[in-house]
């Protein structure tokens, strides 16, 4: 009776988080993947009740997203904005962290909470903010430069775009990353270093030749993240477009689902985008997990 | 030896010579972390001071010279559109607190019997919960407000909060913790005693995992709190808005009345105080070390 118990008892505890995950998550995937093979077919001018129905599609939802110029622009975009964000994010996440682990360093817990901070702070108020700071006439960069007699570059217009985008994720992306490589360079075992000491390594050859390699596992992670959300971008360059017309409402693939779903009304051709955005991420998700090995990640999943 | 180090140490840093027996050089760190500081504070401190200007002043004066107009700002922010903004306080603190608590229960359930049992079907339901990470949120939002106006459920309190309490990352966490923070003999002792397995899980599981659902708690809280997205397709009644959309429409209404600019800025300041208060207050809570799995059990 007790090992019936104990035998029934995990699927009532898992029972709510399925329920919750079949309607919240997957009924809707499935939803989009079927709304993705239909489209609206209009007999006559598309008028009175009955003139506008659903019907079959096959695959002209496809071919119609991956042939659309826009798309692919837009994928580049991202491409080219990930290219910039993620390498200069972890970069300085490695650095920070490694400086907050230099036993010399002073200062270090304001530091720390200094460079979090941005982390509890909306990704749509950051935008806001620094969309002022970009701004000519509300920014204290531009203004030091007139008064020496410059003018600023332009970064709310073509490729000062991505350097704009970029740096604002940098900004509230790289105090979380810093903290996850911090911790983890914090159980490094001290014996390391002083075995490394005693053999004349400098600090800076600890960093490099100890502390980096120990710190792989949490490096792979932050980059798994980071090229998550980069795929995902949507609400920084949508709240930066009403500062600027640089953006465009199709700027990133996802900003195209949006305008294709809400402005134009066209469920059917977002839902086959979405699904191969879907699709793009998961496949670059397994790619990178088995190219990034087992050994960083087997452990946590048996 | 430490009156060397010291005389050692004065010789090139006099300045931090006060600051504790440490060896020289420590400066170079310290100023690099400095400056990444300076880099996160720059644009809360420009928005500290843009948010005292009037409007006048805020596209005429130089940028980090405090303005006269706060008290200004803050009645007209209060006054615009019958009080709207307070109202987009209060919803964004309903959604985030009551998601934030849900989500932490319904993850630490969840991973309690992921962690502490051992049934069929345990690796694959982990796996699919995960993979929920890798769904792209708009690619969400499309069919979950399509099936949400089916049921007559758009455009409701109940649209925002549902979609924000399955969190496969909380799961995740509280399965780590879980799996490290309870023993498995107190819960042997407990089945020996006839506990029931709810109530060992309430009244033995829930106590020794509550660390680890507070950092659950509060990454759903920021999560939910910062989210834009969801609300955004979501709701179209601004009544219900949450702050991030309510400032946005504030920031495109303020392309055609560059007026409203000073009311988006003052309400960017406002809408982050109460994130930046629980943060700091509850930084030891933040159990980050989760994250990167440094807790073995």
């Amino acid at each position: 009776m007790a090992a019936r118990r104990v035998r029934s008892a995990p699927y009532l505890f898992i029972a709510p988080a399925v329920i919750a995950f079949t309607l919240l998550l997957a009924v809707p995937i499935g939803y989009a993947v079927y709304l993705s093979f239909r489209e609206v077919h209009i007999t006559g001018l598309g008028l009175g009740p009955g003139a506008r129905s659903e019907r079959w599609a096959g695959l002209a939802n496809y071919t119609s997203a991956l042939g659309d110029h826009e798309l692919l622009a837009g994928a580049g975009r991202v491409l080219v904005y990930g290219g910039l964000l993620v390498p200069v994010m972890l970069g300085l996440a490695l650095l920070f962290a490694l400086l907050l682990d230099a036993d010399r360093t002073r200062l270090r817990a304001f530091s720390r909470i200094a460079i979090f901070l941005p982390y509890a702070i909306p990704g749509v108020v950051a935008t806001l903010l620094w969309g002022f700071l970009y701004l000519p006439t509300t920014s204290p960069g531009y203004y030091v430069l007139h008064q020496l007699g410059m003018s600023g570059p332009q970064l709310l217009q073509g490729n000062g775009m991505y350097v704009a985008l970029a740096n604002i994720a940098i900004w509230g992306g790289t105090g979380f990353n810093m903290i996850v490589i911090y911790t983890s360079l914090r159980s490094i075992p001290a014996e390391l270093y002083e075995a490394a000491r005693l053999d004349g390594a400098s600090e800076l050859q600890i960093a490099l030749r100890i502390k980096i390699p120990m710190v792989l596992p949490s490096l792979v992670l932050t980059f798994f993240f980071s090229l998550i959300a980069t795929l995902q971008v949507f609400a920084e360059p949508m709240n930066l477009k009403p500062l600027t017309n640089g953006i465009s409402s199709t700027w990133s693939p996802l900003m195209k689902v949006y305008r294709d779903a809400f402005t134009r009304g066209d469920i059917y051709s977002a839902s086959a985008t979405s699904v191969v955005i879907a699709f793009v991420t998961l496949a670059v998700s397994f790619g990178f997990l088995k190219l990034a090995g087992r050994r960083a990640y087997g452990e946590d999943n048996s | 030896m430490s009156n060397v180090i010291a005389e050692r140490t004065r010789a090139v840093v006099p300045v931090t010579v006060a600051a504790g027996p440490k060896r020289k050089g420590g400066w170079i760190p310290t100023l690099g972390l400095l400056a990444g500081a300076l880099y996160t504070l720059f644009p809360v401190l420009w928005v500290l001071i843009a948010s005292t200007k009037s409007i006048d002043q805020l596209f005429s004066t130089f940028t980090l010279l405090p303005g006269s107009g706060l008290l200004t700002n803050l009645h007209q922010l209060s006054a615009y559109r019958g009080g709207e903004f307070w109202e987009w306080m209060v919803n964004s603190a309903l959604y985030a607190g009551v998601g934030g608590a849900l989500s932490a229960l319904l993850s630490g359930v969840t991973g309690y019997a992921l962690a502490k049992y051992r049934f069929a079907g345990r690796g694959a339901i982990f796996n699919i919960l995960l993979a929920g990470v890798l769904m792209p949120p708009v690619v969400l939002a499309v069919p979950q407000y399509l099936l949400f106006a089916k049921a007559g459920l758009a455009d409701s309190y109940w649209s925002v909060l549902l979609p924000s309490v399955i969190s496969p990352y909380g799961i995740y966490l509280a399965r780590i913790y879980a799996a490290g923070a309870i023993p498995d003999d107190v819960l042997e002792a407990g089945r020996m005693d006839g506990a029931s397995e709810w109530r060992l899980f309430r009244s033995v599981a829930l106590p020794m995992m509550a660390p680890g659902l507070v950092t659950v708690f509060l990454f759903q809280f920021v999560a939910i709190w910062n989210n834009f997205l969801l609300p955004f397709v979501m709701l179209g009644d601004d009544h219900k808005f949450p702050v991030t959309v309510g400032l946005y429409t504030l920031l495109l209404q303020g392309a055609n009345a560059p007026a409203l600019y000073t009311l988006v800025i003052t309400g960017a300041l406002l809408s982050v105080l109460p994130l930046i208060a629980l943060f700091l207050s509850l930084q030891r809570f933040w159990r980050l070390d989760l994250l990167s799995g440094a807790v073995k059990s």
